[in-house]
């Protein structure tokens, strides 16, 4: 609850976490520092070199004023600490314990600048060796930018030892793994929730069982591969449709294996595989003999795309200066439409759109597919699951379809992260998590009440994966997380490695800043409407036709051919009923996916039904918590979301405190003692919503209390641009349009 | 056909397991369309075309009972339900509406004094479209008849959309097409016709004229005070008719010099006090352009007459002059005869232009605007058509303008004069726009009001020019949307600060409905002098009356009242979107939604709810038992996240 959530930091115990980190691995160490200025290290993380003073200017202000202190680079993170006594940080409700809001965990380091003279250059380890900036700009992956003045700090050592350390060591993170031997217990709230549900990690046969049960699927659980024999590819677990044999599990090596993602009540079900559908019959018999088949790569930008669009598109964020800034805003919606990503999050949106009609409409079963099988499928699957399933709404519903989908799903986190910086793993580097991360939050914003997970959840989510603690975000897929935590343990000392999940919030933030997780317009289902559900499965006719047309064999992709014939022959006496393998003519064509939201838009939205996104040029936005929270120019002192939020939450808060009092009558009544009975206690707790007026927009990230509340003025207004654009004589005319040609 | 049976089948099931959220839900959220399906509501009629259309689309509509019933039982009838005065002139069967979204509808077309009223029962649901004719820009015969002996018309509309009818030629070649009764009732004025308002004879239980008060809106604000009196000087509008009776101005000006500084300045529009700041006294003071012209002529009279507003203020001894216009328009106006106050002639006095562009660019942008989004959204390019309109960067200069005269009076506690050329179209958009900034009161619902009254009405923004109420020229270079754009910038402001306003967005946009329907008399004539020579306040009932009548419908409930808070919105291109609530309405996919204040007002009745349950629970234990015994139970702690509603 927000307005529980008022000052105090709360002592709560810093979990305790021991390196793995072997001495002799860190060289450059020296002695350890003894000076003052030096942030909590997290247990196991050294520091490498540092450099003083050194100037962090204030990105607020363009007149180069700033604060001196000491920059600090360790095997986890660049580290500012100031010189200046620091204000006691009574408000600071949000606080990261793994980081500060001065700290760069190394692999959230995007970029780091150099400011020679008037130019700004990007480093890399050669450009170093010849000259030193006199000033460094780091970009920031969760799009903080900070800016480092060296020009005062006394050694070059040090400013060597600071970039050889922001720069080569970054590979030593890898080694860096963190264990949370103890995982905060003061933590309660949330510990608690979660152990009465706990986010299914999908790690084990139950978790997949369950999945299954509660979504009535009919399908074989495989656990062949429970420790890799039968691809290093594949996870763990996982589920296949029925007919898939034994024999099809060992030939085939799981290449184009379709895996299971979700049933549909109706009883047909998602399936996605890597590269080649080669069991598509098995899919077919899963239900009512139909399945269509969706070649992501045919209309979804690659993963190379998505990449190149994301680096324009986050250069608008990262704002080095003010006047920049305002420049830029002059031509904000071309650059922002020139850039792609809004498109490609449309893209994503409407694909799922696509494979929900197939599911919800046709019931039909759907398999789509891709070359790694692990990327555009995640972000299809997972969407769909959002658009169709509440379970996946919650908050521990929605961790668990990032744990089914992604991380048991084997996306390479680590290599579209590229945590590392390695340099032959650029061309493998994409925010595909991230693209789904936006495409949530845009069914989010358009419909809010249907998420228990709040918009903050979101971006902290995105920021977790740069944080390289999590087992979650750090490996490539099943095998490549157990043979490096196996790897990584030495046995005879400690138990098997393990890394905390990112599910573990407690790591990173104490419950009061995890109230803000949740969503306080969520439209929770009451026990009424559960009972009231009924499993629909309607009938269906099976058409027992086959259309010729459709039995085309493929053109593209002339292996094919044999199993096609064969599996003519097979349908033949089967009878399926649609068969596609050029799939996207086939897939609902536009105006039907038209038709499909315009008759869905027609009834009455029910948040824990079916979900569509309106795709319509202005219902695609940007995610401003995230992208613009740094950016102090645009923040919208005593406005934003959290006007609102903050409003919502106190009358829960009263809301509920009537409920309780409701129940505490409800005991006296029968029990006929006499409570004592309070007028509605004021004990609502702190208000947010009184002091919202010293919030700002990009709540919870950045606190105000420095800010001056000075308006941001655009700094080039003249529209000289525009004058010589817009027809000329218009612009020049008299406002009484008598004589418009009098003045020029 | 095999399509639609499923659809239909999905909905069927649908709606059956769907029913208990349903129901829990309509209640909020159809309140807009069951506000509009009443028929006897008169303003109504201007959204009822949205209803119309939402009886096609709207997610809220369907599985309403109410509603339905209501359908039905309108659909026995081919006609409006008419207003007081409003007369049925013709009535045509088997007209074609051609709807962007839904394509050709067949049905019955009826014009009345007051509307244009076009209903197809061939469907179900009963399609209906009503529309005031005020809102009728212009009327076109498109085309001659065609194969099919059919004319078909077009109707350009002033709320951003056209309307297309097609009907058979007439056989009686004698008789009068309805669109030429159309043409006729659409435009009163260029036919010698009253305007409807003028007839619109319904009585409201508040007399909606009494709203604004000057003296009492300057009382408010403490005036007059030891630095400014109200004078009378402009009581019979002989000093300048376009200005109010009332105006506050410096104490020691007396009115011989006010009148001889009317004279410097166009138009006669003297700089007058709009706002005063509560503690540091800092104003927002506005007027026309001084008549400098070519030869740089000066005027002690108005250079006294500036010294004396910066001199009230004993905060700052600074000036700060804004001109609205970019430098080269003002520096051509000198050709005219007008232009800027030099620096040299007002000493401690800052000249700041503030780029805003005139009339003409503003209503070629928003004809630009209308191209982008009507009928439909081109998807790929939505963005970069948006930003070639330059609607929203014409926003973002006046907001900006607004926000640097209210930085100046708030943070620099100095006075503000603002003006444009003639002071009543951007001087008017930035001083209201400032206030608004300032002054809490005027983010109430009254108060807002009273803002529109004072800065827009009795400070003569040429609203019948500007509109061309009535008029069928509609070429007519005096029309612009400067009104429009400042609904539009307060609109930006409401989304910024969503607690700041008590108005919600619904009632801006009937504030902009009937600003063109011209059932009120609010926004007739363009001029207080004007209103009160035609006798406008006694012959028509002003929009207040309707609003304050039915406030509920108006309300934010979110409004949080922050006493003395400035606002300062922020102007950047990040911030800014497109209205999409009314420059896009009509498109059924774009439906805007208001999840959180639906869901705001569930939480608002549940409180209700509970509150009440509680006091009966109250009442029960009291009756029952005097036995006074501690109940054990602990005050519980409230489980945040959870919402068990």
């Amino acid at each position: 609850m927000l307005s529980s959530l008022g000052s105090g930091g709360g002592k709560t115990a810093k979990p305790s976490f021991v390196s793995y980190v072997t001495p002799e691995e860190i060289k450059s160490e020296k002695e350890p520092y003894k000076k003052e200025n030096q942030p909590d290290l997290l247990p196991g993380e050294v520091v490498f070199c540092s450099a003083c003073p050194v100037l962090k200017y204030s990105q607020d202000d363009m007149s180069q004023r700033g604060v001196f202190g000491t920059l600090l680079c360790t095997n986890f993170r660049v580290s500012f600490v100031s010189d200046e006594v620091q204000v006691e940080e009574t408000c600071k409700l949000f606080k990261n314990k793994l980081y500060g809001e001065n700290d760069i965990p190394l692999a959230c380091v995007d970029n780091i600048y150099g400011g020679y003279e008037d130019k700004k250059k990007l480093i890399t380890g050669g450009l170093l060796k010849n000259k030193y900036p006199s000033k460094i700009i780091v970009h920031c992956k969760d799009l903080r930018v900070f800016q480092f003045s060296l020009t005062y700090s006394k050694e070059e050592d040090a400013k060597k030892l600071c970039f050889t350390g922001v720069l080569d060591h970054n590979n030593v993170v890898m080694k860096t793994y963190l264990r949370s031997s103890s995982i905060d217990n003061n933590a309660v709230c949330f510990v608690e929730m979660q152990r009465k549900e706990r986010t299914m990690l999908f790690d084990c046969l139950e978790d997949w069982t369950q999945d299954m049960k509660r979504t009535k699927g009919n399908c074989r659980l495989v656990t062949e591969n429970s420790s890799f024999e039968l691809s290093q590819k594949l996870p763990q677990f996982f589920i296949v449709p029925l007919n898939v044999t034994d024999e099809d599990l060992v030939k085939f090596q799981g290449n184009g294996l379709p895996m299971w993602c979700w049933s549909h009540h109706s009883g047909c079900a998602l399936f996605k595989t890597a590269s080649l559908p080669l069991m598509l019959t098995a899919v077919a018999h899963n239900h009512l003999y139909s399945v269509k088949t969706e070649d992501l790569s045919d209309t979804l930008p690659t993963i190379q795309d998505i990449q190149l669009s994301y680096n324009k598109f986050k250069q608008f964020f990262l704002i080095d200066n003010t006047t920049e800034f305002w420049m830029s805003d002059m031509k904000w919606f071309s650059s922002l439409e020139n850039c792609g990503w809004l498109d490609m999050i449309r893209q994503c949106l409407l694909k799922a759109v696509e494979v929900v009609e197939c599911l919800e409409k046709e019931n039909t079963n759907v398999l789509i597919m891709e070359e790694s099988g692990s990327d555009l499928c995640c972000v299809i699957s997972s969407l769909v699951q959002l658009m169709l399933d509440p379970h996946y709404r919650t908050l521990l519903g929605f961790q668990s379809l990032v744990q089914k989908e992604w991380v048991a799903g084997g996306h390479a986190f680590l290599d579209r992260s590229n945590q590392l910086h390695l340099k032959e793993k650029v061309e493998s580097q994409s925010p595909v998590f991230l693209l789904f991360l936006e495409c949530v939050w845009q069914l989010h914003q358009q419909h809010g009440p249907a998420f228990q997970f709040s918009e903050t959840y979101l971006t902290v989510l995105s920021d977790s994966v740069h944080v390289p603690v999590f087992a979650t975000f750090l490996f490539n897929n099943d095998s490549h997380r157990a043979n490096v935590l196996r790897a990584e343990s030495p046995s005879s000392q400690r138990g098997p490695l393990n890394c905390p999940s990112v599910w573990d919030w407690s790591v990173q933030f104490d419950c009061r800043a995890q109230d803000l997780f949740t969503n306080p317009l969520y439209a929770q289902k009451t026990k009424q409407d559960r009972s009231q559900r009924k499993s629909h499965r309607p009938k269906h006719q099976r058409q027992l036709s086959l259309p010729s047309s459709a039995f085309k064999t493929p053109t593209k992709k002339g292996f094919f051919k044999d199993e096609a014939d064969s599996l003519k022959k097979i349908l033949g006496v089967k009878r399926i009923s649609r068969w596609m393998l050029s799939p996207s003519s086939d897939f609902p064509p536009m105006s039907s996916i038209k038709e499909f939201y315009e008759t869905w838009q027609a009834k009455p939205l029910d948040y824990h039904g079916m979900l569509l996104p309106c795709l319509d040029g202005p219902s695609i936005r940007v995610w401003m918590q995230r992208y613009l929270r740094w950016i102090h120019d645009v923040q919208i002192l005593g406005g934003g979301p959290v006007a609102v939020l903050s409003k919502v939450s106190e009358l829960l808060a009263e809301v509920q405190e009537l409920r309780s009092e409701l129940d505490r009558h409800a005991r006296t009544v029968t029990s006929n003692h006499r409570g004592a009975i309070r007028t509605r206690a004021k004990t609502a707790p702190e208000n947010l919503a009184r002091s919202s007026v010293r919030l700002s927009s990009s709540f919870p990230f950045v606190t105000s209390r420095n800010w001056s509340f000075k308006p941001a003025i655009p700094t080039s207004m003249l529209q000289s641009l525009m004058m010589s654009e817009v027809a000329g004589d218009l612009a020049s005319r008299e406002d009484d349009g008598s004589e418009p040609e009098t003045v020029v | 056909m095999e399509k639609s049976g499923s659809i239909d089948s999905l909905g069927s099931k649908q709606s059956s397991s769907r029913q208990p959220s349903v129901d829990s839900l309509s209640s909020t959220s159809t309140s807009r369309s069951d506000r509009s399906s009443h028929a006897a509501k008169p303003p109504l009629a201007v959204f009822s075309d949205n209803v119309s259309t939402s009886t096609e689309f709207s997610p809220e509509l369907r599985g309403r009972t109410k509603a339905v019933v209501k359908v039905l039982r309108d659909a026995n009838k081919e006609e409006p339900q008419l207003l007081p005065k409003e007369h049925v002139q013709d009535m045509a069967k088997d007209v074609t509406y051609i709807c962007p979204y839904i394509g050709a509808l067949r049905g019955t077309l009826t014009v009345t004094n007051y509307r244009l009223f076009f209903k197809c029962t061939d469907r179900e649901p009963v399609f209906v479209l009503d529309l005031p004719l005020g809102v009728v820009s212009r009327v076109e015969k498109i085309g001659g008849a065609s194969s099919r002996g059919e004319v078909s018309y077009g109707l350009v509309c002033k709320d951003i959309r056209n309307l297309r009818f097609a009907h058979k030629q007439m056989e009686d070649s004698l008789r009068k097409s309805i669109f030429e009764v159309l043409m006729k009732f659409a435009f009163p004025v260029s036919n010698g016709l009253p305007i409807f308002a003028f007839e619109y004879g319904q009585v409201y239980p508040e007399n909606g004229w009494k709203v604004y008060d000057a003296q009492a809106e300057y009382k408010r604000q403490g005036l007059p005070n030891e630095s400014w009196r109200i004078t009378k000087v402009n009581d019979h509008y002989e000093l300048c008719d376009t200005y109010p009776s009332t105006l506050v101005v410096p104490v020691n000006i007396s009115d011989e010099e006010l009148k001889r500084v009317a004279a410097f300045r166009a138009k006669g529009r003297i700089p007058v006090l709009s706002w005063i700041h509560p503690e540091s006294q800092a104003t927002v003071t506005r007027c026309s352009q001084p008549m400098v012209g070519v030869n740089g002529k000066r005027s002690k009279d108005d250079e006294k007459y500036l010294q004396a507003i910066m001199d009230a203020n004993a905060q700052s001894h600074k000036l700060f002059i804004f001109d609205a216009r970019p430098s080269v328009n003002a520096a051509a106006n000198k050709m005219k005869g007008g232009g800027y106050e030099s620096e040299d002639a007002y000493q401690n006095a800052e000249l700041v232009f503030l780029d805003i562009h005139n009339i003409h660019v503003m209503r070629e942008s928003l004809r630009k605007l209308k191209e982008v989004v009507y009928p439909n959204i081109e998807e790929s390019h939505w963005l970069s058509n948006l930003e070639s309109t330059h609607w929203l960067e014409h926003i973002k200069l006046i907001l900006a303008g607004a926000l640097r005269i209210a930085d100046k009076v708030e943070s620099g506690k100095t006075s503000v004069v603002v003006h444009c050329s003639d002071g009543w179209d951007r001087t008017a958009q930035l001083t209201s726009l400032a206030m608004l900034m300032l002054d809490g009161h005027y983010r109430t619902i009254r108060g807002f009001q009273v803002l529109l009254e004072k800065e827009w009405l009795s400070f003569g923004h040429r609203f019948q020019l500007r509109i061309g109420h009535g008029d069928k020229n509609h070429t007519d270079a005096d029309r612009s949307p400067v009104f429009l754009q400042f609904i539009d910038c307060v609109w930006q402001m409401t989304r910024q600060f969503p607690a700041a306003f008590e108005f919600n967005e619904y009632f801006l946009v009937t504030t902009l409905d009937h600003l063109y329907s011209c059932l009120f008399g609010t926004f007739l004539c363009n001029s207080e002098q004007q209103r009160v020579k035609e006798e406008v306040p006694k012959k028509t009932v002003s929009l207040w009356a309707y609003i304050n009548s039915q406030l509920e419908e108006f309300t934010n409930p979110l409004y949080v009242n922050y006493s003395n808070h400035v606002l300062f919105p922020v102007v950047s291109m990040r911030h800014l979107e497109l209205w999409v609530g009314y420059y896009i309405r009509w498109n059924p996919r774009m439906r805007p939604q208001e999840p959180v204040h639906q869901r705001y007002k569930e939480l608002l009745a549940k409180r209700a709810e509970l509150q009440k349950r509680v006091e009966e629970l109250q009442r029960e234990v009291t009756n029952r038992s005097a036995s006074s015994e501690r109940a054990g139970s602990p005050t519980r702690s409230i489980t945040p996240v959870q919402t068990f509603v």
